[in-house]
């Protein structure tokens, strides 16, 4: 017997493979970002058919939306550029095809022999599930036994950020766009309620799926929609407050494993007692340094002060 | 968990599934001329990785799966958005050098 | 209770449905406002009847309230973004079809 969640499993699969074709085929730069966009929640869903409701959830956040923020900004900017031509079918395009082919053959012959379903680590995390201090298992291997990743995961955002910081340098001269009364209305109503999913994705990741970043990923969405609504614009003088929002959430998890480790304890051993609420301190500081970063990567250059010359420009 | 050779499974269907959209990646960032599309064709990849190791750690309908490769993919996620920012950073940096407005 | 069960399903196949229509109108109808007009109000009443199946089958309070802030939000941002679409496209200047223009609503 077939079951129909198969049906729907081969419709999706076929569509996720289907657009990420057209992501690279589409002339049209706009319709290229809107068929990512629809890519990744597809993806996300697929995620949700396979178990993995964290990582669909991070994935819209994160991998769709805030991706699809900033392709959106850099396609704004390049306002006026035409897209190269569309792929000509030369003697090194059809090697590199037929290498692709090749490797994809490969990898789906490896797919295909290897054992699905084997037993992996979640024996092991269960067991220590207790002692880690949360309910929830992908929290607990976030930042718990596996903190280090996720320590370097968030000193990559703040390497990301001083390199956007670096690269695009000056004022933003581009004109605001007017969004209207409509939005500003939207936004009024929309930002309260994003704070409170925000805040409650990072409280409930100790016992289900969510976490810091998820919940880091709708807080930058606020940062997002103050700097389109122009409702915040970032001046020379908040660049201080800035620096320190971005590197607080690495300050303090580094400064908790070093503390930690004091007592004879490995780096990232937390005191049973303790788990809990040092683990919820460093999501909710970690939470604010992604959110930082995101909203700041979205925004793009470093803001510098205005010489007279450019102010009258 | 017994998988039935004849009956296709939620798990080798989206495995497929990465493989391809890994593979169609591969081949955009190889030989795509635009800069923007081939950044898109990366992000592809990536996915489609995630794709590999989320169907590695799926255990079979209504089981728990395996939290660890879970946590290894949304930090991916987080490092792919990261290099992401930077790469359009460096794209929209070389078309203002390119416009001379440099500004 | 079956009864509960049967509704839900109706509701669910219903929106269904109206998505489906909302996509046809996408991909059929000629110019950004009619297919505009196509998918909010199709998308709109097919999410609506697609969360009050769920509500009936949800096990508790809680997730109702959910369902409802769910369809809250996306309804209101939906509604957010058509007009949004729509004022971009008649500040670009793009035509209403001779058939479907409203002109008393052009300033």
């Amino acid at each position: 017997m077939i079951d129909v969640l198969i049906i729907f499993d081969l419709v999706l699969a076929l569509a996720i493979i289907a657009i990420a074709a057209g992501v690279l085929v589409l002339r049209d730069a706009f319709a290229m970002i809107v068929c990512f966009v629809v890519f990744g929640l597809l993806s996300a869903l697929a995620w949700v058919r396979l178990a993995a409701p964290d990582v669909a959830l991070a994935e819209a956040a994160i991998g769709t939306g805030v991706t699809g923020a900033l392709l959106l900004k850099t396609l704004a900017h390049l306002r006026g550029r035409t897209l190269s031509a569309p792929l000509r079918m030369d003697g090194p395009v059809l090697a590199n095809a037929s290498l692709c082919a090749l490797a994809t053959l490969a990898g789906i012959g490896a797919l295909l022999a290897t054992p699905i379903g084997g037993p992996g680590l979640e024996g092991l995390v269960a067991q220590n599930l207790l002692a880690s201090g949360v309910e929830h298992p992908v929290t607990a291997v976030l930042l718990n036994y596996r903190a280090f990743d996720t320590l370097m995961e968030v000193v990559v955002l703040l390497v990301a950020i001083i390199a956007v910081w670096s690269v695009e340098r000056g004022v933003t001269r581009a004109p605001a766009p007017v969004m209207g009364e409509v939005y500003a209305g939207f936004a009024r109503l929309i930002l309260p309620a994003a704070v409170i999913v925000g805040v409650y994705l990072l409280w409930v990741g100790a016992i289900a799926p969510g976490g810091a970043f998820q919940g880091g990923a709708v807080l930058a969405a606020i940062g997002l929609i103050l700097l389109i609504t122009r409702a915040y614009t970032p001046l020379p003088a908040h660049r201080g407050a800035a620096r320190i929002a971005f590197v607080i959430g690495t300050a303090l998890f580094a400064a908790v494993a070093l503390f930690v480790a004091q007592g004879g304890r490995a780096t990232f051993e937390y005191p049973a007692a303790y788990a809990k609420s040092l683990i919820l301190i460093i999501e909710a500081v970690v939470t604010i340094s992604i959110a930082a970063t995101l909203a700041a990567l979205f925004h793009g250059r470093e803001p510098v002060a205005v010489t007279v010359r450019e102010a009258r420009a | 968990m017994n998988l039935d050779a004849t009956m296709p499974d939620t798990g080798v269907i989206f495995g497929l599934a990465g493989i391809l959209v890994f593979g169609i990646g591969l081949f955009g960032a190889l030989s795509l001329r635009d800069s923007l599309r081939r950044v898109l064709a990366l992000k592809l990849c990536g996915v489609g990785a995630s794709f590999i190791l989320i169907v590695a750690a799926w255990r079979g309908p209504g089981l728990a799966a395996d939290p660890v490769p879970h946590a290894l993919v949304i930090t991916g996620i987080v490092v792919m958005v990261s290099a992401t920012a930077v790469a359009l950073a460096l794209i929209r940096r070389i078309h203002s050098l390119e416009n001379g407005r440099d500004d | 209770m079956i009864i509960f069960e049967l509704v839900a399903a109706l509701a669910i196949m219903a929106g269904a449905g109206f998505f489906i229509a909302g996509t046809v109108g996408l991909v059929r109808f000629p110019d950004t406002f009619c297919r505009l007009h196509a998918l909010t109000k199709a998308d709109g009443l097919g999410l609506a009847l697609i969360c009050l199946g769920a509500a009936l089958l949800a096990g508790s309070a809680g997730e109702i309230a959910r369902l409802v802030l769910i369809w809250l939000l996306v309804a209101l941002s939906a509604a957010t973004c058509a007009h949004l679409v729509a004022r971009h496209a008649r500040a670009d200047g793009q035509a209403h079809r001779e058939d479907t223009s409203q002109r008393e609503t052009r300033r």
